[in-house]
């Protein structure tokens, strides 16, 4: 690889878009196991259990995914800021939504909310779990009954109404930005093609809503059914 | 075709003296507008006003008024070439407009197309692109060859014809709400990429091209495809699809 690809303008979408694949992943894998906690309390354990104790996951690829998130936002606000120095007196009228989509336009702030999310996503239960494990020095995913705890964890934060709220609100923003982001990482990466890209766009649109959607019934299928009081 | 008729506009538009004054936006009338005159025509007679009035003309760009030059330019309402898809601007006539319309006219806006005056502004930025790379390093001229000695796809000839339509005006950095030049340099990198002759150099084309790109100042993609819509010629977003293939390529099989 020449030297400065990294620095160079496609490199550095390449890259956007290399991290961006790598998050749509994780999160169809999230979504599986999240999604298995509707179906049986039980199944979502063994999953967490799993995933929550395997060397692998927790020692490997647990800091790649924190790399992948950080580096998507890092480049993502560069990228940003790049753009906008490349533009320094504004039009007095613009006309953007003629010939492109809002998503499009506006991903710095559809990335920003999900990225706040995240922040409180990781104080809901990262942080927690970072505790239980390193501080408190419980790597068994075991409760002080002896029961796999996740289930039971994860019922209990969807108890707050707003909390849920947020929840909900924070999916939309992943939605809007999942339909432009799908479909431009692979642009991105060079992979347009004229019997294969409407295909793509089509199974991001699918992506972009059914994912989000599926964590909206997730979040509100607890609230309702397991918090009802 | 309906009749043409008569309209009395408000135009808001950019004046700046010189490169290094400080421009604004001012605010003219003009009356008496034949919707059959061509949007450049119409600047022609808000000129002859001011002349009449002995204020400095308007400094637009212009040259064959028929679409094909690249030289004019101008964002009207907020889109490059105005309110019309697949021309640029001298196509663009005054029927498209309304009575009492108030239009704005603003010159490109890019930090790699400084304004020069008013509304014309300096895109030497994509020459100097040009000359880092969109060639073939060989003389045709004088030992011109038989055209059916080097075959050619006819999918890649007709591909590559697409591309070189791209007429170089600057459109899709005016639109591009990044700035970002990739659609004509995606242009020119894929007309010579396609084609036999151009593959020779194809890996060091891109990337001084991309070099060159970026020292110029040029906001980096984020595939809204606004440029593809706006541009003139049409030239399709996959050319810079394009781009981005041979320039990771080339920077994966590079010696540096």
């Amino acid at each position: 690889m020449s030297q400065g690809f990294s620095k160079s303008s496609i490199g550095r979408k390449v890259l956007m878009a290399l991290s961006g694949f790598f998050l749509l992943v994780f999160l169809l894998q999230h979504f599986v196991i999240n999604f298995l906690s509707v179906i049986s309390a039980e199944a979502f354990n063994t999953a967490s259990l799993f995933m929550g104790t395997n060397p692998l996951i927790q020692y490997l690829m647990q800091p790649v995914l924190l790399f992948g998130v950080i580096f998507h936002l890092i480049m993502g606000i560069t990228l940003e800021l790049k753009n906008k120095q490349a533009r320094p007196i504004q039009y007095a009228k613009t006309n953007g939504g003629v010939n492109s989509s809002w998503m499009s336009r506006n991903m710095i702030i559809t990335g920003i909310m999900v990225m706040l999310f995240l922040g409180l996503h990781f104080y809901d239960f990262w942080i927690p779990e970072i505790k239980t494990k390193f501080i408190e020095g419980n790597m068994s995913g075991l409760n002080a009954n002896g029961e796999v705890r996740f289930y039971e964890e994860l019922v209990h934060k969807f108890a707050d109404p707003i909390r849920v709220g947020i929840y909900v609100l924070s999916f939309v923003f992943l939605s809007l930005h999942l339909l432009h982001g799908f479909q431009s990482a692979f642009q991105s990466v060079g992979f347009n093609h004229n019997k294969y890209t409407p295909n793509i766009k089509k199974l991001g649109t699918l992506y972009a809503i059914a994912i989000p959607v599926g964590f909206i019934f997730i979040a509100l299928f607890h609230h309702f059914i397991n918090n009802a009081h | 075709m309906s009749a043409s008729k008569n309209i009395n506009i408000t135009l808001k538009i950019w004046r700046q003296k010189n490169a290094q004054a400080t421009g604004s936006m001012e605010t003219y009338k003009l009356d008496n507008v034949s919707t059959a005159s061509s949007f450049l025509e119409m600047l022609d007679q808000l000129n002859e006003q001011l002349v009449n009035e002995r204020k400095e003309p308007i400094a637009f760009d212009h040259d064959c008024r028929e679409g094909i030059c690249g030289m004019c330019s101008l964002y009207i309402n907020g889109r490059a070439h105005g309110p019309d898809t697949g021309i640029t601007t001298c196509q663009l006539h005054m029927r498209m407009f309304n009575d009492g319309d108030t239009i704005y006219v603003e010159p490109w806006r890019s930090v790699a197309f400084p304004v020069i005056k008013d509304l014309v502004v300096d895109r030497s930025a994509f020459d100097r692109i040009q000359q880092a790379g969109g060639f073939v390093s060989v003389n045709t001229s004088g030992n011109t060859i038989d055209a059916n000695a080097t075959p050619v796809a006819k999918t890649d000839a007709d591909k590559s014809f697409e591309a070189a339509a791209c007429i170089g005006c600057g459109a899709c950095v005016a639109t591009c709400k990044n700035g970002s030049a990739m659609l004509f340099v995606g242009a020119k990198v894929s007309q010579y990429a396609l084609l036999p002759q151009g593959r020779v150099e194809a890996e060091i084309r891109v990337q001084n091209m991309v070099r060159q790109m970026d020292e110029e100042g040029f906001g980096n993609c984020t595939n809204t495809g606004a440029c593809e819509v706006e541009c003139p010629k049409g030239i399709s977003l996959e050319n810079i699809a394009r781009m981005n293939r041979e320039y990771f390529s080339a920077s994966l099989i590079s010696d540096k």
